[in-house]
């Protein structure tokens, strides 16, 4: 049932070349597929296995680390952003880099914004894995890293949902990559920190509402098909 | 030797351009002139950027040098805190006494004049408060509030908003009550509120000339480009971050800018590019007649205690 990408993007291109010039598009649409898989790539190193090591372990203020990173997954990101442009801004402790109103500093902040959901669902779906597994795993002779390695093979989908998750919120957040971005496009009409979100935003300011549902939509069908390549994945997973 | 250098220099440089005919940007130590390859950072005002002026003239800039230029779009107010922060290089904004705070403060050095056009005041074709074609546009927003009529303000610390905040305070007038929404959003947001709202606003002429195609609202008190009142003109600067503040500011190619900007050619390009059939800007760097206010804070002069 899953409809090819061409079918869907053909139609919608030959609508958007309308009102935008050739590579434009394509390159707002690159630069949010850049950013976001880049941080969200990020984030899953980090993430994951700091939930791993959260669920296989006791220690003092677990339950705190816990609900700091529940915290994170409500923080606006607006406030994400500025913290970001203070500590990317050459006033700021990173300043010398020069980072500011680059796509490294937009990836810093779409990674602070896409850890903390992809911490916690795979916190959550590790922990909700049955402890009855656990004790199988146990019972049947199996080391720490064995039991590990099938409570981890029982909770790949919902580690699957937490990197959806993380890159749900990078690749649909306007707030912090607008201020930290700079939604800079080249004269030559070619994208540098302008996502589509940010097109979307600006599109919005002016007023051209329809050109903005058109970015809208492009949008859509682009974590759509993400999201049917990684349960696409997580199918053929099952099948070896 | 200054000489042989240069023609050193300029033979290397001949070089370069012969061996790398075609190709943008590359080797940015030795093809054209030395800032080649670097990125100028400009904030500027999003009315300048929404009109599509920037993008218009920008390739010749950057074809010259060799250079490409960000341009950041935000308010004038963040667009002078961004350089405040050594965030950019150059900002062309449109509020003079914000400006002056600029450079009083030591942020910015050698502003230009560089183009202006107006306000105007744009309401329902109805017109409930009766301003039409008045004079005076302290006494046109005196008459709005009078009447209690919904008046949309930008309210997010822009050029624009800078500018209806002094009308308020000519006409001594606290902008205040039901009838006055604070919308906090760009120029063409504030315009669709108000048409949705049949409200009164204050906008620049370009963005409401690139916007009037599909809005109900027409101009009801003219600035100065239609011999309107002189408070509603909209004169643009541009000015350098200063290098002495922020060493990391790339003071040679903001100048360079700044020079391109203001010399005959793009001043020309400025007064040319048109939307919808209608000219935009008017250029304001050339004058026979020195204008030397344009250079320092408005009421500076050499015998002031600063």
């Amino acid at each position: 049932m899953i409809v090819s990408p061409e079918v869907v993007v053909q139609p919608l291109a030959a609508v958007i070349d309308f009102p935008f010039s050739g590579g434009y598009v394509w390159s707002i649409t690159y630069v949010s597929l850049y950013v976001s898989l880049i941080a969200v790539t990020l984030s899953t190193l980090f993430g994951v296995p700091v939930a791993i090591g959260m669920a296989f372990s006791e220690f003092p203020g677990r339950q705190f680390v816990k609900s700091v990173i529940n915290t994170g997954m409500g923080f606006p990101s607006v406030v994400v952003g500025l913290a970001v442009l203070f500590l990317v801004s050459n006033q700021g402790p990173l300043g010398s880099m020069n980072l500011v109103f680059t796509r490294e500093a937009m990836i810093i902040s779409q990674f602070v914004l896409a850890t903390p959901p992809i911490t916690a669902i795979s916190l959550a779906s590790i922990s909700g894995v049955s402890d009855r597994v656990r004790d199988a795993a146990h019972v049947l002779g199996g080391t720490r890293l064995d039991v590990a390695l099938v409570v981890l093979k029982e909770a790949r989908y919902g580690i699957a949902t937490a990197i959806l998750a993380g890159f749900g919120r990078a690749i649909s957040e306007v707030g912090s990559v607008l201020i930290v971005g700079g939604n800079i496009t080249g004269a030559d009409g070619i994208s540098k920190t302008r996502t589509l979100t940010t097109a979307i935003q600006l599109e919005a300011r002016q007023g051209q509402y329809e050109t903005a549902m058109i970015l809208g939509a492009i949008l859509l069908v682009l974590v759509l098909v993400i999201n049917a390549i990684v349960i696409r994945f997580g199918d053929q997973g099952v099948g070896r | 030797m200054g000489v042989q250098r240069r023609r050193f220099l300029a033979g290397l440089g001949a070089g370069a351009t012969a061996i790398t005919a075609g190709c943008l940007q590359f080797g940015g130590d030795t093809d054209g002139p030395a800032v080649a390859g670097e990125t100028l950072t400009l904030t500027t005002t999003t009315s300048t950027y929404d009109t599509g002026l920037l993008d218009e003239i920008h390739p010749d800039f950057e074809g010259m040098y060799g250079v490409s230029v960000d341009a950041v779009a935000q308010g004038t107010g963040a667009a002078l805190e961004s350089a405040r922060n050594g965030d950019s290089d150059v900002v062309m904004v449109h509020a003079r006494g914000l400006e002056d705070d600029f450079m009083r403060n030591g942020y910015g050095v050698n502003r230009r004049d560089l183009m202006f056009n107006d306000f105007v005041i744009v309401g329902p074709e109805g017109d409930p408060a009766g301003i039409q074609g008045m004079g005076s546009a302290t006494e046109a927003l005196t008459a709005i509030a009078e009447a209690g009529v919904t008046f949309v303000s930008r309210g997010d610390n822009s050029g624009t908003h800078t500018k209806e905040l002094n009308l308020w305070e000519a006409a001594e007038g606290e902008p205040g009550g039901d009838w006055y929404q604070e919308t906090g959003s760009g120029m063409g947001e504030a315009l669709n509120i108000a048409n949705q709202q049949g409200a009164y606003t204050l906008s620049d002429r370009g963005t409401f000339l690139s916007r009037r195609s599909d809005s109900d609202l027409v101009i009801l008190v003219q600035g100065p480009i239609k011999d309107g009142a002189e408070i509603l003109a909209n004169p643009y600067g541009v000015i350098a971050v200063n290098p002495a503040i922020h060493d990391n500011a790339n003071y040679d190619l903001a100048m360079a800018y700044i020079g391109w900007l203001t010399s005959p050619g793009v001043q020309d390009a400025i007064s040319n590019y048109k939307r919808n059939g209608e000219q935009l800007f008017y250029p304001e760097a050339i004058s026979e007649n020195p204008n030397f206010q344009q250079y320092v804070p408005e009421g500076w002069n050499s015998d002031s205690s600063e």
